[in-house]
């Protein structure tokens, strides 16, 4: 087994275990770290893309990297969207869930405002 | 010096692409750093100016019959990036052109900076992020490399997820976190599709990956995980369950821009992904897989629509019935067959007549709550009487949706309708019939009460302005019935590959 397909395996486990976390845990906070998990993942996929230099055939194919940089700029920018979002719903409810269960919630009067 | 393939040859007036993506860019730029007052005024100014751009690029695409095309710097790929417009790029910039202008306009009376103050969190926040949202959809609309089209894909959530949440209640930060929840899972995957497509051909440009597809593992799985991505962001039925409470809970003129505009944004992508990408797969089996799920999306939003108590919910939910209707543009356009014109050309008059109507309808469903006080659906009666134009304005997008003749819901239908049968797949007939008679009961849910005798106190009158927004939206979607043949013509351009095997 060389790297890249050791790499591999590890970026395709990595992908795995977040989507696992992403579906199964309730709380919104290991949700966006099982997102980041599955993000570490789909880097790791550029670095072998990169290094197997698919483009032009040369050895160490720059194209990936610079776009692993965007995809790392997008899901901090994600992250950080979410988890402001969260520290917000705690603000407002002392809660930070994502269980809408409607008893639980207080009774809506019909009137919405914009 | 390399010649440049003539697919990949910019052609005139590509400099029009890359300004209609800098002019929104520039305008939250400037929104941003002036502040205050300045950002609606920018927002609303720009508006006129970006249609004139759309039409301009829609007249060029026109007269050359083929895509307009730019490579950013001069560099054609697989080095250089590439923006181009076809038929559908062109109808869509004008779409959210048209769309955005009209929220604009709806919006002034809500997102007014308040006397007194310099600049307030709401105002500032949905200004910029309709102008953030124009640009990603524009992005969207005209680019011609994966990668970026899935940046643009991220922008497009960044600039929406704030809007669903801008009331601030804890209902609604609920439903924006799980929206972005979904989006991320969506976009990841598409980067991870992405990943692979690269890493198989070593390129991300769609005419160019076109060339070089082939069927073999890598692709399937790049394709199955870029559409399941792409169906999260869209909130296709069974990932759909983001999209009511997002919807709902949003300020009207927010809602019509995320149902009339955002989740097509998503749909887009995946009509490129599998008609200008993938079209050397072997079709078939994952077609039919979309327009299954697409079929399930109309029965069942269709019948939560019909026991919605709230209009603001019902509306929400009967687009998830109407995003049905998109995918069956998968089993009835794609491949070589003599029905495909008549099957894209429906699914696109779909796009863009439920981005109309639907807009339209969240514009009058939010007078009736503000003239109201409430939206609940049963306490409707004598709100006809009121407020006519209103009303007047959801009827005619309700006949949008449901398919009655004449709109451009019911162009959109009869001519998926006539796809299927002429390829003989009575079943997505048989759905998009059924689909048509339960959007009628649930129009006539809201019609019914809202019509019959009643007294209803106004709380305010509803600004005519407003009412006139809504309304000529609502009759934009009602003139797309009379488009004439030219304009779906106009929809076939740029779709060389699957057209060229034709006879």
């Amino acid at each position: 087994m060389n790297a890249s397909t050791l790499a591999g395996l590890v970026g395709a486990g990595l992908v795995g275990l977040g989507l696992y976390g992403l579906i199964v845990n309730p709380q919104p906070l290991r949700k966006i770290l099982a997102f980041n998990l599955i993000g570490s993942g789909v880097f790791l996929m550029f670095g072998i893309v990169a290094r197997r230099g698919a483009a032009a055939g040369f050895p160490f194919d720059p194209v990936p990297q610079a776009m692993v940089i965007t995809g790392i700029v997008v899901a901090f920018a994600a992250s950080a969207l979410s988890v402001a979002l969260i520290l917000r719903l705690y603000e407002e409810t002392g809660t930070a869930t994502l269980d809408s269960d409607p008893a639980a919630k207080p009774p809506d009067d019909g009137a919405r405002d914009t | 010096m390399i010649e440049t393939p003539p697919a990949l040859a910019a052609t005139a007036g590509g400099s029009l692409l890359v300004l209609a993506i800098l002019l929104p860019c520039a305008g939250i730029l400037l929104s941003f750093a002036l502040g205050g007052r300045f950002a609606e005024r920018i927002a609303l100014g720009l508006t006129p100016i970006g249609l004139a751009i759309a039409l301009a690029v829609s007249v060029l695409v026109w007269r050359s019959g083929a895509p307009v095309v730019t490579n950013i710097a001069g560099l054609p790929p697989p080095l250089g990036i590439a923006l181009r417009a076809d038929g559908i790029s062109c109808v869509m910039l004008v779409t959210a052109a048209l769309v955005i202008a009209g929220a604009a306009l709806y919006a002034r009376a809500s997102f007014a900076t308040p006397a007194g103050v310099s600049e307030a969190r709401a105002p500032l926040a949905f200004w910029i992020m309709l102008q953030a949202i124009w640009a990603a959809l524009t992005i969207l609309f005209v680019g011609g490399d994966l990668f970026n089209l899935y940046v643009a894909l991220e922008l497009l959530t960044f600039a929406a997820v704030p809007l669903v949440c801008l009331a601030g209640k804890p209902e609604t930060l609920v439903a924006a976190l799980r929206y972005l929840l979904f989006a991320l899972f969506g976009s990841v995957f598409c980067l991870l599709g992405a990943a692979l497509l690269y890493g198989a051909y070593g390129t991300l440009d769609i005419v160019l990956l076109a060339e070089r597809v082939r069927p073999q593992p890598a692709v399937w799985l790049a394709a199955g995980l870029m559409t399941a991505g792409l169906l999260a962001k869209t909130a296709l039925f069974p990932l759909h369950l983001w999209l009511p409470p997002a919807h709902a809970g949003a300020p009207p003129a927010a809602s019509a821009v995320l149902s009339g505009l955002v989740v097509k944004g998503s749909f887009f992508l995946t009509v490129r992904l599998w008609f200008s990408v993938l079209p050397a797969l072997p079709g078939g089996a994952a077609e039919a897989a979309l327009g299954t799920l697409g079929a399930a999306a109309i029965l069942f939003g269709s019948v939560l629509a019909l026991r919605q108590p709230r209009l603001k919910l019902l509306i929400a939910y009967s687009t998830l019935a109407q995003i049905g209707y998109l995918f069956l543009i998968f089993p009835l356009a794609s491949g070589a067959h003599p029905w495909i014109a008549d099957g894209w050309g429906g699914g696109i008059m779909q796009t863009l007549s439920h981005a109309f109507a639907k807009a339209a309808m969240f514009m009058a469903a939010g007078l009736l709550a503000e003239s109201l006080g409430h939206d609940r659906i049963a306490e409707f009666a004598g709100a006809g009487r009121a407020m006519p134009a209103t009303v007047f304005a959801l009827g005619l997008g309700g006949l949008s949706l449901m398919g009655l003749p004449p709109s451009g819901g019911f162009a959109a239908k009869w001519m998926l309708l006539r796809a299927s049968v002429a390829a003989g797949h009575w079943v997505w007939a048989v759905v998009m019939l059924a689909g048509g008679l339960l959007a009628a009961g649930y129009v006539y849910r809201i019609l019914a009460p809202a019509l019959s005798d009643g007294v209803v106190v106004l709380k305010s009158p509803p600004q005519r302005s407003r009412e006139g927004v809504a309304l000529a939206l609502a009759l934009v979607a009602v003139a797309l019935g009379f488009a004439p043949q030219s304009f779906f013509d106009f929809l076939q351009i740029g779709r060389a590959a699957a057209t060229a095997a034709l006879p």
